[in-house]
């Protein structure tokens, strides 16, 4: 008697408890994503494992897809290039609410307090807001700029405070969105900040919000502390005049730390990262690099950065010393690596190629490879230990 | 034009002749690698006008948007870019031929 109910117990439990991929307990703290640009899919994977878990499909055009996590580091938020938003749980591997919020995207963000995800639009423009538990629409900025026209909007992060943060490309201005008091923001518009703002991130103190210019030589610096809000120039005419190069890929600022006190930027249309001082906004020092960087992604102790490269130079990674300024290591993973991302100490490098369909491990210390993960068209690397990080 | 005029009068007579012979694939007796060059504007293309070319920071190269300009204004700017916007020149990367094959392609709308 005793073993049927028994047997009945576990049946009932593996029927109500068994998720798709594991049925054991988990943690999600060694989990991750990598997205598969062409498919439309995305592989969870276990970074402690170097496995993957699973595979979600019918997440529409993932081109420069990227994503944020809840607070509890279960769910991730995917923002797809055709205005797709969709809530996965790693744990279960399945969608959860998938919504379609725009024509056109361009990436998201997370409050601080996990309840609201933000999502930069290009198509119709502005910005929208979604409760992140059910992903109903809270709110919908339109960026109309002073020059009273729709404008795309790029560089979106969290700021502290239930805030966000963005840039209306092609009317030059800087946003914040303040959500602190309800779910009706108030807006600081900051406007005439330069020509064709391409991207924008904000320090990992939420302090710093930095926006690059693709129009003009220089980046605009708006240090979040001091009120009222003023868009400052930094690295003014860094280009000296000279014609840049054609741009293949425009570069992105993601994954800044501040070592010490540097923070290195990509140049635009150079073969070249500018030093900066972050106490004084001022440039400290230029690192030659292999080609124009598009992503400098400081490993999270701040000690070195890795750097990737527009096509058609984009087959090799640097990595360059903080201390020193100077490229320590060049490597060449394959064609098309896309994106890099380090596990939340820094002791792996995880580094995207998209042609040969792999995701590579690397051990930060040795340059050596660990591990390879095979994916299709692997583009972005997400963990969820960005759930822990300001400006994501 | 007038940026590729200026360019070739930078380039040393050697690379210059160089660059002819890589030119011309069509009288070298070469053909386009369609394969690499539909991928080449899926993914490098894409990275600014989206995958499917729905448009992203660039603008959409659908053949419907792509309507009001004929091929060779499209291979123009495919090889010269549009001076003041991200659009770069391709010169440097693609031969003539290849970008006409592009600019073929994206009139049809088959690349999509």
């Amino acid at each position: 008697m005793n073993s049927i109910i028994w047997k009945l117990a576990v049946l009932v439990f593996s029927v109500i408890a068994s998720p798709l991929m594991a049925d054991e307990l988990r943690g999600t703290g060694n989990l991750g994503i990598v997205i598969e640009r062409a498919s439309g899919s995305l592989v969870i994977i276990d970074t402690g494992k170097h496995m993957k878990l699973g595979r979600i499909e019918g997440l529409g055009d993932l081109s420069h897809a990227s994503a944020v996590f809840s607070r509890d580091q279960r769910y991730a938020f995917v923002f797809g290039r055709d205005g797709g938003l969709t809530k996965i749980d790693l744990l279960t591997g399945s969608i959860v609410k998938r919504v379609m919020q725009a024509g056109n995207a361009i990436g998201g963000a997370i409050s601080d307090d996990g309840m609201l995800v933000a999502v930069s639009n290009y198509e119709p423009g502005g910005v929208r807001v979604f409760d992140a538990e059910t992903l109903t629409q809270v709110a919908d900025i339109p960026a109309i700029g002073a020059d009273g026209k729709n404008s795309k909007t790029v560089g979106l992060v969290d700021l502290p405070g239930r805030r966000f943060a963005y840039t209306l490309y092609d009317a030059g201005e800087i946003w914040v969105a303040d959500f602190s008091s309800d779910e009706t923001p108030r807006i600081t518009k900051l406007t005439n900040i330069g020509k064709l703002p391409y991207d924008g991130n904000v320090t990992p103190d939420g302090r710093h919000y930095l926006v690059g210019l693709f129009g003009e030589d220089g980046v605009v610096h708006v240090d979040m502390w001091r009120e009222p809000l003023k868009p400052e120039r930094i690295l003014d005419g860094y280009g000296r005049g000279e014609e840049k190069l054609p741009v293949y890929k425009m570069p992105h600022l993601e994954g800044w730390a501040a070592a010490g006190h540097v923070l290195l930027i990509p140049a635009v249309g150079r073969h070249e990262l500018i030093a900066v001082d972050t106490r004084t906004f001022k440039e400290t020092g230029r690192i030659a690099t292999y080609g124009q960087p598009v992503f400098a992604v400081a490993r999270p102790d701040g000690r070195h950065v890795w750097v990737n490269f527009a096509h058609p130079l984009n087959d090799t990674v640097e990595v360059v010393d903080t201390l020193t300024l100077k490229v320590i290591q060049r490597f060449k993973p394959g064609p098309a690596v896309l994106h890099m991302e380090f596990t939340p100490r820094g002791h792996e490098a995880w580094v995207s190629a998209r042609d040969s369909d792999r995701v590579y491990v690397y051990d930060t210390s040795t340059f050596s490879k660990k591990a390879e993960i095979s994916a299709l068209k692997p583009s972005g690397i997400f963990f969820t230990a960005r759930a822990t990080r300001i400006g994501q | 034009m007038q940026r590729s005029w200026t360019i070739s009068q930078w380039l040393p007579s050697a690379v210059a002749i160089g660059c002819m012979i890589t030119a011309w694939p069509v009288l070298a007796g070469e053909a386009p690698d369609t394969a690499k060059l539909a991928a080449l504007v899926r993914q490098d293309c894409g990275s600014c006008h989206g995958l499917s070319l729905k448009g992203g920071l660039g603008k959409p190269l659908t053949a419907e948007r792509l309507a009001p300009w004929d091929r060779d204004q499209i291979l123009h700017i495919i090889l010269d870019g549009v001076p003041g916007t991200p659009m770069p020149p391709w010169r440097p990367l693609l031969t003539e031929s290849e970008a006409r094959w592009i600019a073929n392609k994206l009139k049809q709308g088959t690349l999509q």
